[in-house]
């Protein structure tokens, strides 16, 4: 068997450096990160990378700053398998690989013009943070701006300071819930489904962007669609494992769509007969 | 253009061309492996060579897309090195059945499209094919007719037929007439030879019929309303997801991609092996849900691939007739069973709906 060294492989990674790493919660760590050179990501609200450690394996992971910013962008990494664990072991000055950006995120183009209904779950708020920061920094460019979020319990919430400069912005419309409260907890206590009703919105002219865990969308979804709201104007984004990122290794297959190449950014019209989406 | 499309090559010469070949790349082919087996291997001489063989334990697909494959290598000192890598050997397949040779081609669609996979198509580059048709059924598993890979359709550089003391042979490319040049044991064939092969292709219109009731172009419609089917239910009853089915299957490519350390603790690499959609782990995700955690999901997403998805992606079913998956399976699922309880099932609910 012979062996070269080739110039056209895509599995290659782009080197990459930890500016600064930020613990969030006992679970998750926002990574703020650059580009080897200081290049570019280029990257869309809601796409993602392949975050590889030499040695230990490779994750993709959504980007969660907005492209506004363009000398570094952000990973929020939960720690749940071997590699997402020996990232929280990294240090800023370590260098990791990045591959990508791949997939298709938030149709920016689509929603300019309209207004916003983004309703986040759990962790699904690292994803929408690219799009809820890119729309504040372009905020002309976008009509009315809800912004709904619910977590298990307050001290689950993620980019804390953050969430409260979205409640204190006089153009955005911002409500949090948790499910579950503790003691000191003046807010909303439930399910995010509660805090739909209360949303007054032009239906025709409002797009919903959901993302949180499986079991969420059923229930949201159903009230969006109660609230007038058409079904190609709901976009979801969905959590898959995918392993190449070009739509060959099947991982992130939903039917007959391949969630890193089609995705993973949907509207709900594409997957609603989907039943292995959700 | 040279006006050569057909020559013969008597069977006698058959060892002495192998051997030619194979001074100077290796030569696989099918061998015996016994009880029945088959598997492509190297050969150097005519003799190795099953010509009369059901189809190989792995397909070809094992010289285009290795089981195991370095993509990347890397050194954590000196500033860390990455370089992507191509493991490749120049070799020529010979004997090649139909349906291995419709195998490649879905292959060759499915990693040529963008983003292109480089190690593939760079490999694919170094291997020639020399194709061998069936002149009958291998055995009671393949299904070539109803997927239309009984006969070549392209996708080879030379290809042979068997006519019992000589083969004739379509030079299909300039690759395979340089072999036929390069090898100079190739002849003209003559008005006997052409009745020969003209009587053997009408034989086997005879013995070729669609292996299951029902028209190539109904299956994506079945597949459309087969999805809540009851049959993928009774499938979850019997697999016991090993993966079998998918790693014999000459058309599924779904691999994983792993980092491993040299012992040194400073160099490794990034390989991909074969992976397979019938593992329960496959797709599940961080968040611990599994999108496919039933075996009968799981089942129902390899026919799919095989039958619908597909068909709207690349216009062509994915199942080459070949029957491996069923002669692998330690549980007797069968995929002529299995087409053949979806179309009773579909009849059944269109009677009622008469009635």
């Amino acid at each position: 068997m012979d062996k070269m060294v080739i110039k056209e492989s895509r599995y290659i990674s782009k080197k990459a450096k930890i500016l600064r790493s930020v613990r969030m919660t006992s679970n998750e760590m926002l990574f703020e990160i650059t580009l080897e050179g200081g290049e570019s990501l280029d990257h869309e609200p809601g796409q993602f990378v392949m975050a590889s450690i030499y040695g230990v394996g490779e994750v993709p992971v959504s980007i969660c700053s907005s492209p506004t910013a363009r000398n570094s962008f952000d990973l929020c990494v939960r720690a749940v398998g071997k590699v997402t664990h020996a990232l929280h072991k990294l240090e800023p000055g370590d260098m990791i690989g990045i591959r990508g950006p791949y997939g298709k995120g938030f149709p920016i183009r689509i929603l300019e013009g309209n207004d916003l209904l983004i309703v986040a779950g759990g962790l699904g708020v690292a994803p929408l943070r690219s799009l809820i920061n890119y729309v504040l920094d372009n905020r002309r460019d976008f009509g009315k701006v809800h912004i709904l979020l619910g977590c298990k319990s307050p001290k689950d919430m993620l980019f804390i300071n953050e969430l409260d400069s979205w409640n204190e912005r006089m153009d955005v419309h911002y409500e949090c819930t948790v499910d579950r409260a503790e003691p000191d907890w003046a807010g909303n206590v439930g399910v995010i489904t509660t805090l739909i009703p209360g949303v007054d919105l032009e239906p025709e002219r409002t797009f919903a962007v959901v993302v949180g865990p499986p079991v969420m969308y059923k229930f949201v979804i159903k009230e969006l669609l109660g609230k007038n709201i058409p079904e190609r104007q709901i976009l979801v984004s969905f959590e898959r494992h995918m392993k190449c990122g070009m739509g060959k290794c099947g991982r992130c297959q939903i039917q007959s769509v391949y969630c890193c190449q089609d995705g993973p950014v949907f509207n709900y019209e594409q997957i609603k007969h989907m039943s292995e989406a959700f | 253009m040279k006006d050569v499309q057909y020559l013969v090559l008597r069977k006698d010469n058959l060892s002495s061309f192998i051997a030619h070949l194979s001074k100077d790349q290796k030569v696989m082919a099918p061998v015996s492996k016994g009880y029945g087996n088959y598997a492509f291997e190297e050969v150097t001489s005519a003799e190795q060579v099953a010509l009369k063989y059901i189809p190989t334990i792995l397909p070809p697909k094992k010289f285009f897309m290795p089981q195991r494959e370095t993509l990347i290598e890397y050194n954590l000192q000196s500033g860390l090195e990455v370089n992507a890598v191509l493991e490749h050997e120049k070799m020529t397949l010979f004997g090649v059945h139909t349906c291995d040779l419709a195998g490649i081609q879905c292959l060759n669609m499915v990693f040529s499209e963008r983003p292109k996979d480089y190690n593939y198509l760079l490999r694919k580059r170094g291997i020639s094919i020399i194709g061998l048709e069936c002149n009958e059924y291998c055995d009671e598993y393949a299904s070539c007719n109803i997927v239309n890979s009984n006969m070549p359709n392209g996708g080879y550089d030379l290809f042979f037929t068997d006519l019992g003391d000589c083969f004739v042979v379509h030079v299909n490319t300039q690759v395979g007439d340089e072999m036929v040049e390069r090898t100079k044991m190739f002849e003209k064939p003559s008005r006997t030879h052409f009745d020969a092969f003209m009587a053997l292709r009408e034989a086997k219109s005879k013995i070729f019929k669609n292996e299951i009731p029902i028209e190539p172009r109904d299956i994506p419609e079945l597949f459309d309303r087969s999805f809540d089917s009851e049959v993928w239910k009774e499938l979850e009853q019997k697999c016991l997801s090993c993966g079998n089915c998918t790693n014999v299957c000459p058309t599924c490519y779904c691999f994983d991609l792993l980092d491993e350390m040299n012992l040194d603790l400073n160099s490794g690499r990034k390989f991909r092996k074969w992976d397979s959609c019938q593992l329960e782990p496959f797709a599940k995700v961080a968040g611990g849900e599994n999108f496919r955690k039933s075996r009968a999901a799981r089942q129902r997403h390899r026919y799919y691939r095989k039958f619908e998805y597909p068909v709207a992606k690349y216009s062509r079913f994915f199942c080459t007739g070949c029957g491996r998956c069923s002669r692998a399976c330690m549980a007797d699922i069968k995929l002529k069973d299995t087409l053949n309880a979806l179309i009773k099932e579909r009849m059944n609910k269109l009677w009622i709906k008469w009635l």
